[in-house]
């Protein structure tokens, strides 16, 4: 069933289909990822949004594909590149806009921006600011979920840069111990800000990061959606079957900078054109969608609908006020 | 050529131990590494192995004596059909003068307090007397060398006429856990060698035999790894203990007390809260030298989200670490290695929970101020003491929380008395006594007759030779000096 740092190609023969219904959840769920990060872009440039603010566009797949195979009361945690994982997580859009132009109706009432944003209700944990940070709270999530025998799985994503940080083996080595409901997904979209990743890590087959831990990895295709729900199936049955962690390599892209002020001269544009031209995760499920029926209006509608949750975010976020002075001393201590 | 056996000293700051049991007789041949005794201390069982070849000719402590101190020899290793003088070296230890004079210290010691009762608190005679009737029935404290910690004053958190139990620091904390364990389900321990080992300090002992692995979980030597995964296990809910084997290692870990346990409430808007308490021993212990010898008080307490305590003694440690592990914020609770096996009184209550954020008033007075906390204290206290015979009655401050800090107690006292000399074995720049003096200056700067000193640890990296150890402490003389200083007396 597992293969062990084994290498699934992307071309390969045994991609599990999806039914149009899950295709349909997937578009409509990429796409309001890819409207609102495309957004949360534009606003940036107008000064509604500061600081730094990391665009998802480009790995929705990712997110997208762990979310579907995920059971409600599962629990997500990822680093700063996070607004992705907000909306799968089922967060409501203006709240996390308005997080994001620091208004009073953000999640963390305009106090914690793009990088640092929670949810209790939707169990997000963050959005952590220290990129190596989302392995070992998310292995002390599966530690709550283990300590209580019930049966949660704590989704934990991080980038490959963040991969190099030693936390990170910290955290797979007491999760394997212990046997935690942990899946560790890396998300490696090539670049650690500037630095592609034959510059920075010695093992690139960034499944095999666990194999010192006896972790089981795959190494997958993240621009295919179909592929990471059909792993994440997978390895979320293995934790809560309670066999212990399990690690996901997701090849991925991103096509924006590291964050809105990177120029990224790291990198061809050419190198971006291609990727979005023959790997794009909304655009390869497009194409399936129309092969199998579905109008273009009907993909149109779902495209519209997600334009005008995003448009309605980014009015809510602009017009809502910034947090009342006294909420400088609130939420320190509870 | 007759070789004597010395009692062994098992960690760096052992005084004394027991002489469990003997494993050889006299006159059975030994060699080198055989193992000829068994010691004990509270933290530990140890073997001693015999040092050279030949005949175990005498026993000079026999098994099963307490309180041997460190370096009395035990027993005398002979060369085979040696005579063996029975010299004054060989001497056995007077055990029953050693406990004859703890018992007069235990006895003087309630009357001593008596007289320095102030006369406005009536009820401070009878407190004096339920502790002298209390300390009879109880064994007496173990004598060493170093003066023991003054019992706390009863504070007023104490109902009168609670009865009075004496314990160490190390087994009030214990108890502290065992009683929030037994309370709380969510509550568990989570460090290095905190379970089968009992604790790299015995801290820890019997919570595993009590409260099993699930509860109890020991973890590889991976500091940030653990502090993050405590982390992670108090947003979702639960309340872990996190053992530090030292603070000197919460280094490695301070990303995920102040980037992750620290903010998450204030990042969050409210929503994600951290109860969790990070503890250990803090600070110096003995010869262990710079690395694991620093003093993490100020770093902490410049933390806003945290909550910071450090206790002086053993009842002040149980009711605080009650209080930390109920608390729903994140806590660091900074003991000493010094002061875990010193014994003072602790109430024996159902459920001894002290406020956080409240200084104590040890000992009352009207000349000047000493503040001070943790080990700080043994010399603030010790201080006072020597001052009080020369006719200058110090007030001395434990503020056991340094994170809020209890301002206003410090000022009230600052006001009457006009002076104020802050204590601490951390270094000077930043320190706790900074933070004081400046408080002082800004909150009570009319009311003060003298600038505001601190004595404080050396600025620099901890020494291990014996003599510039002690040098780089803070010491009574040093408190004793300042006092003065303040009141322009020599």
């Amino acid at each position: 069933m597992v293969e062990e740092s084994g290498v699934v190609p992307a071309s390969a023969p045994t991609i599990p289909p999806f039914t149009r219904e899950q295709e349909l959840t997937a578009f409509r769920d990429m796409l309001l990822i890819r409207r609102f990060e495309e957004k949360a872009g534009q606003l940036y440039g107008m000064g509604v949004i500061g600081g730094f603010c990391h665009l998802y566009i480009g790995q929705e797949a990712v997110v997208v594909g762990v979310k579907m195979a995920a059971r409600d009361g599962d629990q997500f945690t990822t680093s700063y590149r996070d607004h992705g994982h907000m909306l799968a997580s089922g967060m409501e859009p203006r709240r996390v806009m308005a997080e994001l132009a620091g208004k009073r109706g953000g999640y963390s009432k305009g106090k914690g921006g793009s990088m640092h944003m929670f949810s209790r209700e939707a169990n997000f944990y963050g959005g952590h600011g220290i990129v190596g940070a989302p392995a070992p709270i998310g292995a002390g999530v599966a530690f709550a979920n283990a300590y209580r025998g019930d049966g949660r799985v704590s989704l934990t994503f991080f980038g490959e840069g963040a991969s190099n940080q030693g936390q990170v083996y910290e955290a797979f080595n007491m999760a394997a111990l212990w046997k935690l409901p942990v899946v560790f997904i890396v998300e490696n979209n090539r670049y650690a800000m500037g630095t592609e990743i034959s510059r920075a890590s010695a093992q690139i087959d960034f499944s095999k990061r666990g194999a010192a831990f006896a972790i089981p990895g795959k190494q997958i295709d993240g621009m295919d959606v179909r592929i990471v729900k059909a792993t994440a199936d997978e390895a979320i049955a293995w934790c809560r079957n309670g066999n212990g962690p399990y690690l996901i390599e997701a090849q991925t892209y991103r096509y924006r900078g590291h964050s809105m002020s990177d120029p990224a001269k790291y990198r061809s544009k050419e190198e971006v054109q291609k990727m979005r031209e023959e790997h794009d995760p909304i655009e390869q499920v497009r194409a399936r969608l129309i092969a199998d029926g579905v109008s273009e209006d009907e993909l149109k509608k779902i495209d519209a609908n997600a334009r005008k949750i995003v448009a309605e975010a980014a009015d809510f976020a602009t017009a809502d006020k910034e947090p009342d002075p006294s909420e400088l001393w609130t939420d320190v201590l509870a | 050529m007759t070789v004597n056996v010395l009692m062994p000293a098992l960690s760096p700051t052992m005084e004394q131990g027991k002489l469990a049991k003997w494993l050889k007789s006299e006159g059975d041949a030994v060699k080198a590494g055989d193992v000829i005794a068994e010691i004990e201390t509270d933290k530990a069982t140890m073997e001693v192995e015999a040092v050279d070849e030949g005949v175990l000719t005498r026993i000079l402590v026999p098994g099963g004596t307490e309180n041997v101190a460190v370096n009395t020899p035990i027993a005398v290793i002979a060369e085979e059909g040696e005579e063996v003088a029975d010299t004054a070296d060989h001497a056995p230890v007077d055990r029953v003068g050693e406990e004859d004079k703890a018992q007069k210290q235990a006895e003087a010691a309630p009357s001593a307090r008596g007289q320095t009762a102030p006369q406005d608190q009536p009820g401070e005679a009878n407190k004096a007397q339920t502790k002298a009737a209390v300390e009879a029935a109880t064994p007496a404290p173990k004598a060493t060398s170093v003066a023991e910690q003054p019992s706390p004053r009863v504070a007023p958190e104490v109902p009168e006429g609670t009865t009075m139990v004496s314990m160490t620091m190390r087994e009030a904390l214990r108890d502290a856990m065992a009683e929030e364990m037994r309370r709380d389900p969510s509550v568990f321990v989570i460090g290095e060698e905190v379970a089968e080992y009992q604790g790299a300090y015995k801290v820890t002992q019997g919570l595993l035999q009590e409260f099993g692995a699930r509860r109890v979980v020991d973890t590889p030597i991976t500091e940030y790894g653990f502090a993050g995964v405590g982390v992670g296990a108090a947003f979702a809910g639960l309340r872990p203990i996190v053992e530090f084997m030292t603070f000197n290692f919460s280094m490695q870990a301070i990303d995920h007390i102040v980037n992750s346990a620290a903010k998450t409430l204030y990042m969050s808007g409210g929503q994600i809260n951290c109860p969790i308490v990070f503890r250990g021993p803090n600070g110096a212990a003995a010869r262990v030298a710079a690395q694991h010898s620093q003093d993490y008080s100020a770093w902490y307490s410049q933390v806003p989200g945290l909550i910071v305590i450090s206790p002086s003694n053993a009842s002040d440690a149980k009711g605080l670490l009650k209080a930390a592990i109920r608390n729903d914020n994140p806590v660091v609770f900074l003991e000493n290695e010094i002061l875990y096996g010193k014994t003072s009184e602790v109430p024996a209550l159902e459920d001894f929970v002290l406020p956080i954020g409240k200084a104590r008033i040890a000992r009352p007075g009207k000349d000047v101020t000493l503040v001070s906390f943790s080990i700080g204290m043994t010399y603030a206290l010790q201080a006072a003491e020597q001052l009080a015979k020369e006719g200058i009655d110090a007030e001395v401050i434990d503020l056991r929380t340094l994170r809020p800090m209890d301002t206003a107690t410090i000022i009230e006292s600052v006001k009457k008395t006009g002076r104020c000399v802050a204590i601490e074995e951390g270094w000077p720049q930043c320190g706790i006594s900074a933070e004081i003096a400046m408080r002082v200056q800004q909150e009570a700067f009319d009311y003060l007759d003298a600038p505001v000193l601190r004595v404080t640890g050396k600025d620099t990296p901890m020494p291990y030779a014996a003599n510039l150890e002690k040098l780089a402490l803070p010491s009574v003389a040093d408190v004793v000096t300042a006092a003065k200083a303040v009141l322009y007396r020599s």
